[in-house]
């Protein structure tokens, strides 16, 4: 065997017990064997137990009739749909709410995290205030304060507050005319999809003409042309196919047009804004990690302001910025669980539901668990290329 | 490799012990000296702590019926108050060794929870309520299509709410809470037009909102809804006196045994009375259970007769005056029946 191997090699060794390498195998094996050992008796206990309990156990009941009503369906779902698919609209439901979040926190959080910065006191104090607030209370109060403050201060939907192009806010949410697209709107489509290629192309050759000629090109004014101009174009030629679906008033709500929930809107500003203070400081440490040299370097080559930390900062600043920041989305759709205090329909919330109705605890753990670890690993598997990319490229 | 195998012995010895067999419920209950006892998180009139903390309602009596019947003394339970999502799990993991929260005996509840139901302590019906003053001319549950209906998730009132509005092709707009409070909270800051539970629990509920008198409960029962206690299944012993309590409750009112006049009935000459009060000489269906033999004595001393506990809690005694009905003893045209002791 190996061991002996080992020790015609080396003999000064003495005995295999005191071979570093025999041992580091020896307890390695030691903990691998211990580990699956743990999991298989947890398992082998929980299934025992729950037979002798007469607990129904399997995920067959996955495939049963659901029975209950969601209030959020981003997919067609009745009562009548399986509870896999009351699961999966959790499972979007949380996805829609995390990845708006994600969005709006990162906006607030940037524009928080530059004005801590600022020249101006005021802005610098009142951004100082925002973190300091949002950083110490617990996300489950502030989704509390902003959804009592959305129930407390709005109006019954018979008076609901009418605001520009149609819309309206109530009690029971926020309304606005939702596009009805006739025939012939495709072209719409095709013309953006086509404005963008174009605007693409032109940003690429524009910097093809900076780095062999050194002249600028208005890039920016250009994609702006293109990508509103063609769909306007579009629209016209095609006979303005375009009508909206205006809210209306009816016995109890306002029905028609398209209508964001209290519950799914107050779930999305607390949890943007509690991890925006998060970012803020991110951002904050991010520029302020950027050697000073940097940027008095670029100022000594006649740069501006602006386009320093446009071209200087910023890009080295993301260096330091995004690995925290992919901790904080994955913080940000863990925290989406909260959801159920406010009723939102998240996973957890319908998960929760399902489990109650079959009354199969572990399953519905199980799948909860799995759903959010996924979640979780994609969130971190796209972060790790924008990383990547991001990356400084020695040269 | 020595080693590995004394591991692997020292797992597998892991594995064995865990599979060591529990105990029975009265033997367990019996050496804590208190029922842990499954409650709801604040219905008035069924379970809910009034303002010296103390638990009040049907639900709750019967815990203390059921500790006085193991242990003489009907203060000896502890009360955990459950959401409706984690009552099954409380109670499987024997966490709590009864649930009485309001529950609905269903078939699923029944077979595959692993549960076993006692009896019936309360005949209910799913109902609506609205806010009358809000929602003028709204008179009847069919004209609720298109509102927005506050429920509790995880309830037997959420799978019949959504039968009944597909049933009369109608729409509704479920907003659905965990806990009670948050459904009560929500319905009374106006998210919803409607609110729909038990027809008792909505007369409890108003009770509780900010303008009681501007709520109205439709009259539509859209349920069946059998409230009752519910045990661990295969404790057959714990099953029998849980269920024998209740039977208990339902023989005093019948026997016209209540808290006042239970000592004087002791005394009494009728057999059937003698046979439930333990007073028969010889008798012994109370050491059959596994109880004292006066233990129909110890729970009327405790909690009264079901007609008294019915009358304190929800009935004229208490601020939700529900009448009888369906829930007066089969000798009045009602559907509550005890089995004789015997």
């Amino acid at each position: 065997m190996a061991s002996q191997e080992i020790l015609r090699e080396e003999p000064s060794r003495g005995s295999f017990i005191n071979d570093p390498r025999i041992r580091s195998l020896f307890f390695q094996t030691l903990v691998v064997i211990l580990l699956f050992s743990s999991i298989w008796w947890i398992v082998h206990n929980v299934i025992e137990n729950l037979q002798r309990l007469h607990i129904a156990s399997g995920f067959g009941f996955l495939r049963s009739r659901a029975g209950f009503d969601i209030s959020d369906t981003p997919i067609a779902y009745t009562s009548d749909s399986t509870y896999f698919r009351a699961l999966v609209v959790g499972l979007l439901n949380t996805i829609i709410v995390a990845a708006a979040g994600i969005v709006l926190a990162t906006i607030v959080g940037f524009a928080i995290g530059i004005g801590r910065l600022s020249q101006n006191w005021l802005i610098r104090k009142i951004c100082t205030v925002y973190v300091e607030i949002f950083r110490n209370i617990p996300p489950l109060l502030v989704i509390f304060f902003w959804y009592s403050g959305v129930l407390a201060v709005l109006p019954p939907p018979r008076e609901s507050i009418h605001l520009p192009f149609g819309s309206f806010l109530n009690q029971r949410g926020f309304y606005f005319p939702r596009a009805v697209w006739g025939d012939g709107s495709w072209l719409i489509g095709v013309a953006l999809l086509l404005a963008i290629a174009m605007a693409w192309f032109v940003a690429h050759r524009a910097r093809q003409r900076q780095k062999a000629t050194g002249q600028q090109f208005p890039v920016f004014w250009t994609s702006v042309t293109l990508i509103v101009g063609l769909p306007v174009l579009a629209y016209l030629l095609s006979g303005m196919p375009l009508t909206f679906d205006f809210p209306k008033q009816s016995t109890f709500n306002l029905t028609g047009g398209f209508w964001v929930k209290p519950e799914f809107l107050s779930l999305l500003l607390a949890l943007s804004f509690y991890t925006a203070a998060f970012i803020a400081e991110i951002v904050r440490a991010g520029i302020r990690g950027v050697n000073k040299g940097q940027s008095e370097a670029a100022a000594a080559l006649g740069l501006r302001s602006g386009p320093t930390l446009r071209l200087v900062v910023i890009p080295q600043a993301m260096r330091i910025v995004i690995p925290p920041l992919t901790s904080q989305y994955l913080n940000l759709t863990k925290n989406s669980s909260l959801a159920i205090a406010i009723g939102y329909p998240d996973l957890t919330a319908t998960a929760g539901t399902v489990l109650n109705q079959t009354g199969q605890a572990v399953e519905g753990v199980f799948i909860m668990m799995i759903a959010y670890l996924v979640l979780s690993l994609v969130t971190s598997f796209v972060m790790n290329i924008v990383n990547a990319r991001m990356a400084l490229v020695e040269r | 490799m020595k080693h590995i195998a004394i591991g692997i012995l020292g797992v597998a010895a892991l594995g064995f012990m865990a599979s060591a067999a529990s105990a029975g419920t009265l033997d367990t209950v019996k050496q804590k000296g208190f029922i842990q006892c499954g409650v709801s998180t604040g219905l008035a009139g069924f379970s809910a702590p009034d303002d010296k903390g103390d638990w009040k309602g049907i639900d709750a009596d019967f815990c203390r019926a059921v500790a006085a019947a193991v242990f003489g003394d009907g203060s000896k339970v502890k009360f955990t108050p459950l959401s409706a999502k984690e009552r099954f799990t409380a109670l499987q993991s024997g966490e709590i060794d009864i649930l009485s929260r309001n529950t609905t005996w269903t078939s699923n509840r029944d077979s595959a929870l692993g549960l076993d139901f006692v009896g019936i302590t309360y005949y209910d019906g799913q109902g609506f309520m609205i806010n009358a003053k809000k929602l003028p001319g709204v008179n009847s549950a069919l004209q609720l299509s298109g509102a927005a209906v506050c429920v509790q998730s995880g309830t037997t009132t959420e799978l019949n709410l959504a039968d009944y509005f597909k049933k009369n092709k109608m729409e509704y707009n479920p907003v659905v809470f965990e806990k009670l409070e948050e459904v009560n909270a929500a319905y009374d800051a106006g998210r919803c037009d409607a609110y729909t539970t038990d027809q008792s629990g909505l007369y409890g509920i108003r009770l509780t909102l900010s303008s009681p008198a501007d709520h109205v409960v439709l009259p539509e029962i859209i349920s069946k809804e059998p409230l009752g206690p519910a045990v661990r299944q295969g404790d057959d012993q714990w099953a029998h006196i849980a269920r024998w309590t209740y039977f208990a409750l339902l023989n005093a009112e019948e026997a016209g045994i209540t808290q006042a006049n239970v000592d004087e009935m002791k005394a009494s000459t009728d057999p059937n009375i003698q046979r439930l009060l333990g007073t028969e000489p010889d008798g012994k269906y109370g050491a059959d259970l596994g109880l004292s033999n006066d233990f129909v004595v110890n729970i009327v001393k405790a909690v009264g007769n079901y007609g008294e506990m019915f009358e304190r809690n929800v009935g004229s005694g208490s601020p939700l005056k529900i009448a009888r009905g369906i829930n007066a003893l089969w000798t009045k045209g009602g559907l509550q029946y005890g089995p004789p002791i015997r």
